[in-house]
């Protein structure tokens, strides 16, 4: 994971979309929004789940890899950018390409659209919109140290498996310690745990 | 161990912080260059957020930026994010509107017009039936200044004794129970304490949705290892991950309080200290609760035994505990009850007053807390002081240099006032910062009471459901274009600054109710030209009572951001905690207890209506949706009203589903969910009719507080073949409702989850 960065916490998450809200006002795509959020339980629960961008690190951004025009740039601190506008052509590739999901299209101007952790406020030492208002610290933006000093005790995971694939990202999430051992189970049917059978 | 109030207690996740206020704009922001921020505070809930709002270079607000506010840290919801998209919104009234019939459309008129004619129609309906035939109504979204303007004009200009207003609907209940209580009307701790409690209850309170930023309080408590129970029919966002929910049955809040309050009594749990030093009534508590038996309030409640004695054990365990409620608790027929069962609860574990320990009620408007304090509420005066006690009428009078037996007696309350106007009684009505077609119960009422009206003019910046009915239509100013302070949930006054001149034709409340004054013939009592005259005045007129705002000042408030009342000096630090010497507000400085006995509510169930109805909020709309039914992003993240009914009633989600009570029925699509009470089913209230959960609700009201009981009546749900629509917002003659914010208002679906819809479920193209 990066050093500084966003830790998601599903289970701080109210679901109230105020991320959602707060992207939409970034200056760089206004009125657009790139955060998903989902009611991924839905019928039983009102629990929530903010996505953003995980940045991932190995491999080094798949959206990057894919990209004929090679438009997405990953940037020295490891910040997966959005696609150089001058040069995507908005073939969705990287949407394709993408394990999380993340990457969007815009239709009408046929760019792609993605979150760049609000380069444009963290080069000047403010936290990304969406880590800045969020009313319960579900999206936490910082260290792993800072993050473990405010809620002791906290497991963060920063790998992810998909089939025999793991990916390392740069964004990472909480988890429960006592429940589930990283790398975390990704997209894909889910076979196995950890060596565990789960079918 | 006394720990101080430090105002500068971050919640956690945000100590490292800092704002773009310190940083020129233009040296970070991607497209724009010399705009200027302008610091003030969100004009929607009771937490009272600050944050920037961002003006370009010709003057006008167009955008918004988080600002580290002690309050709270740069946090946000989504009504505040998008809550600038009104000021410069193109639904805007920008003219007065005026018709002589109802059935007769709106034309857009002269200001002189406009006041001629309602200055004309107060003479003609007071002249021949009296002063008190012209009501008013006013609102707890404005700032202080105006609502003691309010109080004031209907007093000395209209000399009517109908003044009200929609905290009426909001607060009055836990009102009422602070005064029994404490005689001090206000939360006894600021939020920063909630960072050092040890269990905190939230009882009836949606604190997710409706005070999301609040939620980082709780969880700065719950990292510390601070236990958190929720008390709720429904498992909200915030009742989720709670330690302890309790789904209690709507309307038996003071039964199960009683029965924890038992148990801590029966096991020996109380604080025999401090209830011996400084209460009254205790024994009556202990006597009126040993009526309430664990098992005998698990079968009122519907909840476990076992709940009821580990709420007792966690609370009366703690070192430090909290209790915080809102509307839940509030909007019963024993509403003021409901929230004396919560003190008791409080008091007798010795925890009130200390740092971590403590009350608090979450005030639902901006303004809940100020609105209530200065004399627009039927029965008080400025500085919380009561319109029937000869000395504080002669103080008030004194103030205001007008013969005492010129000041009215007591008025009633806003429901009560729209049966007077449905008697006649009331044949005139000015109103301001208030929608009661959306907001009061059995809508079916309050419309007739308003069709019968003779005279009705509304203050308002959007054409209001409540406004397109009235006869003059009175364009105001949004809150970022004018100054004035509100005082938030923890009686934290704060100060909102201007951030752009008005559109041109659009007025402020001051400039309108002095100007009518003026016509009225009482334009010296009313001198004042800016916010900040009135306040002037107003912290006189609080001078020496309970909520005293002398030490208040402007320029106090910009150099602090906010301080808490009382406040009798301009050196007074405020007043964050209450009660930290152990004395009341009363004569004999002592916490006066009141028994409580739980009844059922007032609708009663039978074969026809087994169900409850509940009513609230969700997290994208604020009140009665005037505003951010106009918000685009607000409506796509919510674009209409649900029935939440739990699966065993065999509805499929999305299916039209009708909800009929005695007052009538609606036909809503079912959100399905197992977060609700099999007997209990939801509708959010933010609607107007043919959607409006307040077409279904009773308007019996609490004998004290005069709050309606809006979340509890009985009701059934039976299968329906179409939805009914949910009209667009109204708008000024030749206009439609900006159509790029009204695109998703027609979706036939319920929302994803309570919170809306997910990301995944809306059309991301913009239209």
């Amino acid at each position: 994971m990066m050093g500084r960065t966003i830790f998601i916490d599903p289970g701080r998450c109210i679901g109230c979309q105020a991320c959602v809200s707060a992207c939409r006002e970034c200056d760089s795509h206004r009125g657009k929004s790139m955060i998903h959020l989902d009611y991924p339980d839905e019928g039983r629960s009102v629990a929530s789940l903010p996505t953003v961008c995980m940045h991932c690190s190995d491999p080094v951004a798949p959206c990057a890899e894919v990209c004929p025009a090679d438009a997405i740039q990953v940037t020295p601190d490891g910040v997966v950018q959005q696609a150089d506008t001058t040069r995507c052509i908005g073939c969705a590739n990287c949407v394709n390409a993408c394990p999380f999901g993340v990457p969007k299209i815009d239709l009408a101007a046929k760019l792609q659209m993605k979150c760049d952790l609000c380069y444009d406020r963290t080069s000047h030492g403010l936290a990304p919109m969406c880590a800045t208002v969020c009313p319960t610290g579900a999206l936490f933006y910082g260290t792993l140290e800072e993050l473990r000093t405010e809620r002791p005790g906290v497991e963060v995971a920063d790998s992810f498996t998909f089939g025999d694939t793991v990916v390392h990202t740069g964004v990472a999430m909480v988890v429960p310690a006592d429940k589930v051992r990283w790398p975390v189970p990704g997209g894909l049917p889910v076979i196995e745990v950890n060596g565990v059978d789960v079918r | 161990m006394t720990l101080p109030v430090d105002p500068t207690i971050a919640p956690p996740g945000t100590r490292t912080f800092h704002d773009a206020g310190g940083i020129p704009a233009d040296r970070w922001h991607a497209d724009q260059t010399g705009e200027t921020l302008v610091p003030t505070h969100c004009c929607f809930c009771g937490v009272q957020c600050g944050m920037y709002l961002r003006v370009n270079q010709a003057g006008k607000v167009f955008g918004v930026e988080p600002r580290n506010h002690d309050i709270n840290r740069m946090r946000l919801c989504p009504k505040g994010i998008n809550a600038y998209q009104q000021v410069n919104h193109p639904d805007r009234l920008t003219a007065p509107l005026i018709r002589r019939y109802r059935d007769k459309p709106f034309q857009e008129c002269t200001w002189d017009e406009a006041l001629d004619f309602t200055v004309a129609e107060i003479r003609r309906i007071q002249e021949v039936y009296g002063a008190d035939a012209f009501g008013m109504l006013g609102g707890a979204s404005l700032s202080t200044e105006k609502t003691y303007l309010v109080g004031k004009f209907a007093r000395v200009a209209l000399r009517t004794r109908h003044i009200d207003y929609n905290g009426r609907l909001c607060m009055v209940s836990a009102a009422g129970a602070n005064k029994l209580a404490f005689g001090i009307d206000r939360a006894g701790n600021p939020f920063s304490d909630i960072l050092l409690s040890d269990c905190v209850l939230i009882a009836g309170s949606n604190v997710g949705e409706c005070f999301p930023v609040m939620t980082q309080y709780i969880w700065g408590a719950r990292d510390r290892g601070a236990k958190l129970i929720v008390v709720d029919p429904r498992e909200t966002p915030v009742a989720r991950t709670a330690d302890l929910h309790v789904p209690l049955k709507p309307g038996t809040d003071s039964a199960f309080f009683n029965a924890v309050l038992h148990v801590i009594v029966r096991d020996g749990l109380t604080d025999e200290k401090y209830l011996a030093d400084h209460t009254t009534g205790w024994d009556a508590v202990k006597a009126a609760v040993e009526n309430y038996p664990p098992d005998r309030a698990a079968g009122i409640c519907g909840v476990g035994v076992e709940q009821i004695e580990q709420v007792a054990h966690w609370f009366a365990g703690a070192e430090r505990a909290m209790a915080w409620h809102a509307r839940g608790v509030e909007h019963h027929s024993q509403g003021v009850e409901n929230c004396l069962s919560i003190i008791n609860l409080c008091v007798a574990t010795g925890n009130i007053g200390r740092p971590g320990a403590g009350y608090g009620t979450l005030t639902g408007q901006g303004n809940g807390q100020g609105g209530r304090e200065h004399g627009q509420k039927s029965d008080l005066l400025p500085g919380g002081r009561s319109i029937t006690d000869p000395e504080h009428r002669r103080e008030i009078c004194h103030i205001w240099g007008i013969p005492e037996d010129e000041l009215p007696l007591a008025g009633t309350s806003m429901m009560e006032m729209v049966h007077q106007m449905r008697r006649r009684e009331i044949r005139g009505l000015i109103a301001t910062c208030n929608n009661p077609f959306v907001s009061l119960p059995n809508h079916h009422v309050v419309k007739e009471g308003y069709d019968t009206l003779e005279f009705h003019v509304q203050l308002d910046f959007f054409l209001s459901e409540t406004a397109a009915n009235a006869h003059v239509v009175l364009p105001v100013t949004v809150w970022a274009e004018d100054e004035g302070v509100m005082a938030n949930a923890e009686a934290r006054v704060v100060k909102h600054n201007k951030a752009q001149d008005p559109p041109p034709g659009v007025r402020t409340d001051t400039w309108i109710l002095c100007e009518l004054a003026r016509r009225l013939g009482t334009g010296d009592k009313f001198a004042f030209s800016t916010s900040r005259d009135v306040f002037e005045e107003l912290r006189i007129a609080s001078a020496g009572t309970v909520n005293d705002y002398y030490g208040i000042t402007y320029e106090r408030l910009e150099e602090t951001g906010g301080i808490a009342w009382p406040c009798p000096t301009t050196e007074h630090p405020g007043t964050p905690r209450l009660f930290e010497d152990g004395r009341t507000y009363h004569p004999d400085g002592k916490i006066h207890l009141q028994a409580v006995a739980w009844h059922p509510p007032i609708d009663p169930y039978d074969e026809t209506y087994p169900l409850s109805l509940t009513t609230g909020r969700t997290v994208a709309h604020y009140l009665s949706g005037n505003q951010t039914r106009r918000l685009g992003a607000l409506v796509e993240q919510t674009p209409r009203p649900w029935v939440e009914v739990h699966p065993s009633h065999g509805f499929s989600n999305g299916q039209p589903v009708r909800v009929v009570t005695r007052r009538g029925s609606a036909v809503y699509p079912a959100l399905v969910l197992e977060s609700i009470r099999p007997d209990t089913v939801f509708v959010p209230y933010h609607w107007p009719s043919p959607t409006a959960a307040n077409i279904l609700t009773i308007d019996a009201l609490d004998p004290r507080s005069k709050i309606p009981e809006y979340k509890v009546c009985a009701a059934r749900i039976e299968a329906a073949t179409t939805l009914d629509e949910v009209p667009a917002p109204p708008t000024g003659p030749g206009r439609v409702a900006y159509p790029e914010t009204q695109v998703s208002r027609t979706d036939p679906r319920p929302p994803t989850a309570p919170q809306g819809l997910g990301t995944a479920e809306r059309d991301w193209s913009p239209p």
